[in-house]
């Protein structure tokens, strides 16, 4: 409990840090202006996404596996808070992509894609809530969490041919990063910050997950 | 008893079943005919707009009869415990997802022959001349959306809410088929030969390796219930 305590003072204390560099230390961005200060809000969010629904697939196989209340309880708990950084990275996005793009939503390949992911995951949460049998609720669950997880790919390469406006990964690709050093720096602080949030949550939510089977 | 001789089994049974009840297949035929006039009246008469739409019409009437038909496939082992006798059937219980499945992809086939022939006839489309690449696509296609809609069939017979819950939780997943299949399906009417459309025949079948693969490695964690 003390841990999870920590944690959150953590995040706490990263998030406000991350604020300061995203506001204070990080430039000025020279085409976009103030706007793209929201990118150290959009891209941490998409991070830890990808981070839930990891921790999702991990959780649904090894609950099929071993049949242990915990790992289901983590593949939940993972669920629910991808489900809720992917809603933020499209809130985030397009409130982005409305002065940068003149709308607020286009049917673009990644956008689309990461919608496409938020309506698999929703359905994820609503199957859950669907069942009592903890069980069963968990053996269904997983499925859908490993198919899930295993459809991402096939979404992406579908959605990329569909359509080719959304600017190709920065950070993650082959080629050195163009980003200015400031900038990496205020978007890794927010980037760690979102992740000990993320961890945060995650804790909690197991223990409330545990105490209610408890009763 | 072989593999696949207990998956014979099970799609025969249900061949059985729905010939002497004729409950889905005459439904299901009128629904077809049904959807037809809906998108007529939805789109108005205009031949061109509804030559341009075609593809995804098409499609979307596929998914339609889909949502009903697929989602049916595990009601009758609903009662008279033919769940225990499905769960207590001997060997690999993946051999009842392949038959289930080889029966939902002959439903699937039916519906959309008719749903072809009804297009073609209706709105005077010549569907005739990319006849061989277009039943490639409708087939590659149909496997993927049975593959996943016969697991999350299963899985949602015993749910409460499931006519809600099966399309929620297969219309997401079926995206990527989706877009193949209506992409595909719109470069073949467009007299396109079929080397244009192979990445997306590509994509199709490497989804339908995909969802099959992982449909018989859960089915039977979805049969325990």
């Amino acid at each position: 409990m003390t841990i999870t305590r920590i944690l959150g003072w953590l995040a706490a204390i990263g998030l406000i840090a991350g604020l300061a560099a995203g506001f204070g230390y990080a430039p000025r961005e020279a085409i976009q202006g103030n706007v793209q200060r929201i990118m150290y809000l959009h891209v941490p969010s998409v991070l830890t996404s990808y981070l839930a629904f990891g921790l999702v697939l991990i959780g649904s196989i090894a609950y099929l596996a071993t049949r242990r209340a915990g790992w289901d309880r983590l593949a939940g708990a993972a669920g629910e808070l991808g489900v809720l950084f992917t809603g933020l990275t499209i809130v985030t996005g397009s409130i982005w992509g409305k002065p940068t793009w003149g709308t607020w939503w286009t049917w673009d390949a990644r956008l689309t894609s990461t919608a496409v992911l938020f309506c698999v995951y929703v359905g994820y949460l609503l199957l859950r809530s669907l069942i009592e049998d903890p069980d069963a609720r968990g053996r269904y669950a997983a499925v859908v969490g490993v198919l899930g997880a295993v459809n991402i790919p096939i979404v992406h390469f579908s959605v990329k041919w569909w359509r080719a406006l959304h600017q190709p990964s920065t950070i993650l690709g082959p080629e050195p990063s163009p980003i200015d050093p400031a900038i990496g720096l205020a978007l890794f602080v927010n980037w760690i910050a979102f992740t000990l949030l993320f961890v945060y949550f995650l804790s909690r939510r197991m223990e409330i997950a545990r105490r209610e089977e408890q009763m | 008893m072989s593999y696949a001789r207990r998956a014979w089994i099970i799609l025969w049974k249900d061949f059985l079943v729905e010939r002497r009840s004729k409950e889905q297949l005459n439904a299901l035929l009128f629904f077809c005919l049904l959807l037809l006039f809906l998108f007529q009246f939805a789109l108005g008469p205009d031949r061109e707009r509804l030559a341009a739409a075609l593809p995804g019409l098409l499609w979307l009437g596929f998914i339609l009869a889909g949502l009903l038909g697929l989602g049916r496939s595990f009601l009758a082992e609903r009662e008279n415990d033919c769940w225990e006798g499905l769960r207590l059937s001997p060997g690999d219980k993946s051999a009842i997802y392949v038959g289930k499945l080889a029966g939902n992809c002959v439903l699937m086939a039916v519906v959309e022959i008719i749903l072809v022939v009804l297009f073609g006839v209706f709105y005077d489309v010549d569907l005739w001349t990319p006849a061989a690449p277009l039943a490639l696509v409708l087939a590659i296609g149909t496997v993927g959306l049975a593959a996943v809609g016969t697991l999350f069939a299963a899985m949602t017979t015993h749910v409460r809410a499931r006519e809600l819950l099966f399309p929620v939780l297969l219309l997401p997943v079926q995206v990527p088929v989706l877009l193949a299949t209506v992409s595909a399906t719109q470069a073949l009417l467009l007299g396109q030969p079929l080397a244009d459309v192979a990445h997306w025949l590509k994509l199709l079948v490497g989804a339908d390796l995909v969802y099959v693969t992982i449909g018989l490695l859960t089915f039977e964690f979805v049969l325990e219930a």
